[in-house]
């Protein structure tokens, strides 16, 4: 596919092929990736087991360290950015976004309304 | 040694499957030997079993199509005439082959039928529709086709080794859980459909990225046919629901295999789980495969109208709402299953809202008719029978996603008339309209128009005829999948479906005889031009059948209808000089990859169902030592001189230039 001719303005990047910097900016980009991705899951250890925070706070924070965590793997690993040349990739990332929280989300509002016409276990026991 | 397998796996107390089985087996043998002794052998590991080139791989997913849709037919006679006898009376079918030719008859239907003569014609023409030489992954291409063979050669096996499932097509725990199912045949579907999905899985991310990444210049997203968005959006889906299906039935397997318990009745199993889940798979699937059927008939009435398409935008915009909207809907699946009120609520609107973006597809058809120059040919008859079809059937989904009409109407013969009026009228229709019109693309003649509108007319009737008995039988309160019956009233209702299936059947052979008829007169019917119809999209700018480079030059669209454009264009000029300097083309190389994988999966996937455990690792070592290989490949393509190309390409330039000059004079 060598002579493949593509859209002047649509020249974009497949993830995975290689930006236009110097190996030592790649390495380097690769290298805070790794700091701030280790950080987080330490972070999210130490907070999973301490007593240092107000209780109910640390499932929440371990939350907003998940997705903090899948911003650094995005824009650090997959090289996810917001120029032009990344459209379709940004585009792919906001449909399987979407699809992933229509699924999830529509399960757990499905399984947790499953029983609504259901009786409520305790007459069905007191029939019994 | 060979774990659960054995003698008695054999059912030699049932004669239909064994006959049956050893027809196919004696069938097979004829073939395999006629194809050895006459020589061929060579000729087709060379040129098809090897071959990476999207149309030959797309002509194979379209013969396996077909072949299965033979299988699954019978299935379809089998069952319509038990219900026409088992009046009061056991039938000739025992409740437990009954119970299996149910489950094979829509597993195959939809996984083995219409998946791959879908995803079959996307390959043949996608690219040749962008203007491009080959898919973003030709190799991987092959693999997903051979890997969708491996699925439907295993339920295959089923028929005389072992048995298949008696769960119905979906497969539903608790009853395919290992306590109620102890025997293969859930095994055998769910192996099947795991490798198969891979298959599917592949072939998806090959098309998406081919109409993302693969167009030929000046082809903008806005400039491309309806069927490449089509093909877009459906692959999009495919994408996004395929890993749904292959987790939830990893699960029933870790159930049936390791003593889980994600869908048991005991130890916090939760059955529901499972109907969430495969129809949040489910309910796309069906629109992935409505969705290609709908971009043939765009490009099918557009060309026999001589109209571009009415309301192009609003048309991308229904397809692309259709592909979003599909993931919101597939609690509509399950309404009575005891979710309360506003959940079925929510789902149930959002089902009749599908109902809107379809409608603007009818009326944008429609439009593209009205005032056109209409051709009757056989694509346009299926066209038109569609819309007809389509309709009904669409009228009564929208009955059935009111939630309480669906509390009355639910797992009724109400239901089964109308997803078989929605997926026989809109995809089966859609692509025998697609394999009418690219049939002379694919092969280089056209098809006999009189056996084929025998065919169209025989379907369409015979269709009418099945199904519309079902929906008063339905409403008549009569459940799907029984065995047998004793109620009068439902009596006459089955004998007119038997006599519509007669005549279905009728409509399939007038097919067959079609397609022996056109292969014998090739001669009369030889599309020497590559543009039989009066084309307006870009695959009908190169020779038929196309040279393996499809395109001697990638094409340069200018707007919409590219190759209408260029025709216009050309007549002015009487097509340009010889001109432009040929160069050499580059083309992958065929691999035997796909072939050798999908036979290590075989056996895998037989081994696996079997409980053969030293054949299963066997299997698995293979089809990875071949990816290795493939993977540390030195060459990968090779080179048609540019000489070869020019030769090639004069002559098809020569040959329509005969035609403009025609075609100006009238």
């Amino acid at each position: 596919m060598s002579e493949q001719t593509h859209d002047v303005a649509e020249h974009d990047l497949a993830p995975g092929e290689e930006e236009e910097h110097s190996v030592g900016a790649r390495v380097l980009s690769y290298v805070v990736g790794l700091v701030l991705a280790l950080l987080l899951t330490a972070t999210s250890f130490f907070i999973a087991g301490t007593d240092l925070v107000w209780q109910p706070s640390i499932p929440v924070a371990l939350i907003v360290l998940a997705i903090a965590q899948m911003g650094v793997h995005l824009v650090f690993f997959l090289h996810i950015t917001t120029g032009p040349d990344n459209t379709n990739n940004v585009l792919a990332l906001a449909f399987g976004l979407m699809v992933v929280l229509l699924v999830i989300g529509g399960s757990i509002w499905i399984m947790a309304n499953l029983n609504a016409n259901m009786m409520p276990m305790d007459h069905i026991m007191r029939m019994q | 040694m060979l774990g659960k397998l054995d003698w008695s796996a054999i059912p030699l107390d049932q004669p239909i499957p064994l006959v049956a089985g050893g027809v196919v087996l004696v069938a097979i043998f004829g073939v395999l030997t006629w194809v050895v002794v006459k020589g061929h052998l060579p000729y087709l590991w060379r040129e098809w079993i090897t071959s990476v080139d999207h149309k030959r791989i797309g002509v194979m997913y379209i013969l396996l199509a077909s072949v299965m849709l033979l299988r699954g037919g019978s299935d379809a006679i089998m069952m319509r005439i038990q219900q026409a006898v088992a009046y009061q009376s056991p039938g000739y079918l025992p409740p437990e082959h009954y119970n299996q030719i149910f489950s094979a008859h829509g597993t195959i239907m939809i996984f083995f039928v219409a998946m791959p003569f879908v995803i079959g014609l996307m390959n043949l023409i996608v690219p040749l529709q962008l203007g491009v030489r080959d898919v973003a992954f030709p190799t991987l291409n092959s693999v997903g086709f051979w890997l969708t063979a491996t699925g439907a050669l295993l339920v295959n096996i089923s028929l005389v080794v072992g048995e298949f499932a008696r769960t119905g097509w979906l497969a539903f725990p608790p009853l395919s859980e290992l306590s109620y199912s102890p025997g293969v045949g859930v095994d055998y579907y769910a192996w099947s459909l795991q490798i198969s999905g891979i298959g599917t899985l592949v072939a998806g991310i090959n098309l998406v990225t081919t109409v993302l990444k693969l167009r030929t210049k000046g082809m903008n997203y806005l400039r491309m046919p309806m069927f490449c968005w089509t093909t877009l959006a459906s692959n999009l889906l495919i994408v996004a629901a395929f890993p749904i299906l292959t987790a939830t039935l990893a699960m029933l397997l870790l159930d049936r295999y390791l003593g889980f318990h994600f869908f048991t009745n005991e130890a916090g199993g939760n059955v529901m789980m499972f109907m969430n889940l495969i129809w949040a798979w489910g309910h796309p699937e069906v629109y992935i495969l409505v969705l290609p059927a709908f971009g043939i008939f765009s490009e099918v009435v557009s060309t026999f109208s001589g109209k571009a398409l009415f309301g192009y935008r609003s048309m991308v915009l229904a397809t692309m709402a259709i592909c979003v909207v599909s993931f919101m809907v597939w609690l509509h699946h399950f309404f009575t299953m005891g979710a309360g009120p506003n959940v079925n609520a929510i789902f149930g609107i959002a089902s009749m809202i599908i109902a809107i973006p379809t409608g603007v597809k009818i009326y944008n058809w429609l439009f593209t008719m009205y005032g056109g120059r209409i051709r009757f040919a056989t694509p346009m008859l299926w066209s038109i029978g569609f819309m007809v079809t389509f309709i009904i059937g669409g009228l009564t989904g929208v009955l059935l996603a009111v939630p309480p009409a669906d509390f009355i109407l639910h797992n009724s013969m109400f239901l089964v008339a109308h997803f078989h009026n929605v997926i026989i009228g809109g995809v089966l229709f859609g692509v025998f309209a697609g394999f009418e019109y690219w049939f002379p693309k694919a092969f280089g003649f056209r098809l006999d128009e009189r056996w084929g509108k025998a065919a169209f007319w025989f379907t369409f009737i015979g269709f009418f005829i099945t199904f519309m008995p079902l929906y008063i039988v339905g409403l008549l309160g009569m459940t799907r999948r029984m065995q047998h019956y004793d109620v009068a009233a439902w009596r006459p209702w089955m004998m007119v479906a038997v006599i519509g299936v007669a005549v279905l059947t009728i409509g399939v052979i007038c097919q067959i005889v079609q397609i022996v008829v056109s292969v014998r007169n090739r001669e009369a019917l030889r599309d020497r031009t590559g543009d039989p119809w009066d084309g307006r999209s870009l695959e009908w700018s190169t020779s038929s059948p196309p040279p393996v480079f499809n395109f001697a030059f990638n094409p340069d669209v200018r707007g919409e209808d590219a190759y209408w454009d260029m025709k216009a264009r050309a007549k002015q000029q009487m097509l340009d000089a010889d001109g432009p300097q040929y160069r050499d083309i580059e083309m992958p190389r065929n691999s035997p990859t796909g072939f050798v994988c999908a036979f290590f999966a075989t056996i895998m996937g037989f081994a696996l169902i079997w409980h053969i455990w030293w054949m299963v690792i066997l299997g698995g070592l293979g089809a990875w030592a071949t990816f290795v290989v493939f993977a540390w490949r030195d060459h990968d393509e090779y080179v048609i001189p540019a000489a070869e190309v020019a030769a090639i390409d004069r002559l098809n330039l020569q040959q329509r230039r005969g035609l403009v000059s025609t075609a100006g004079e009238a």
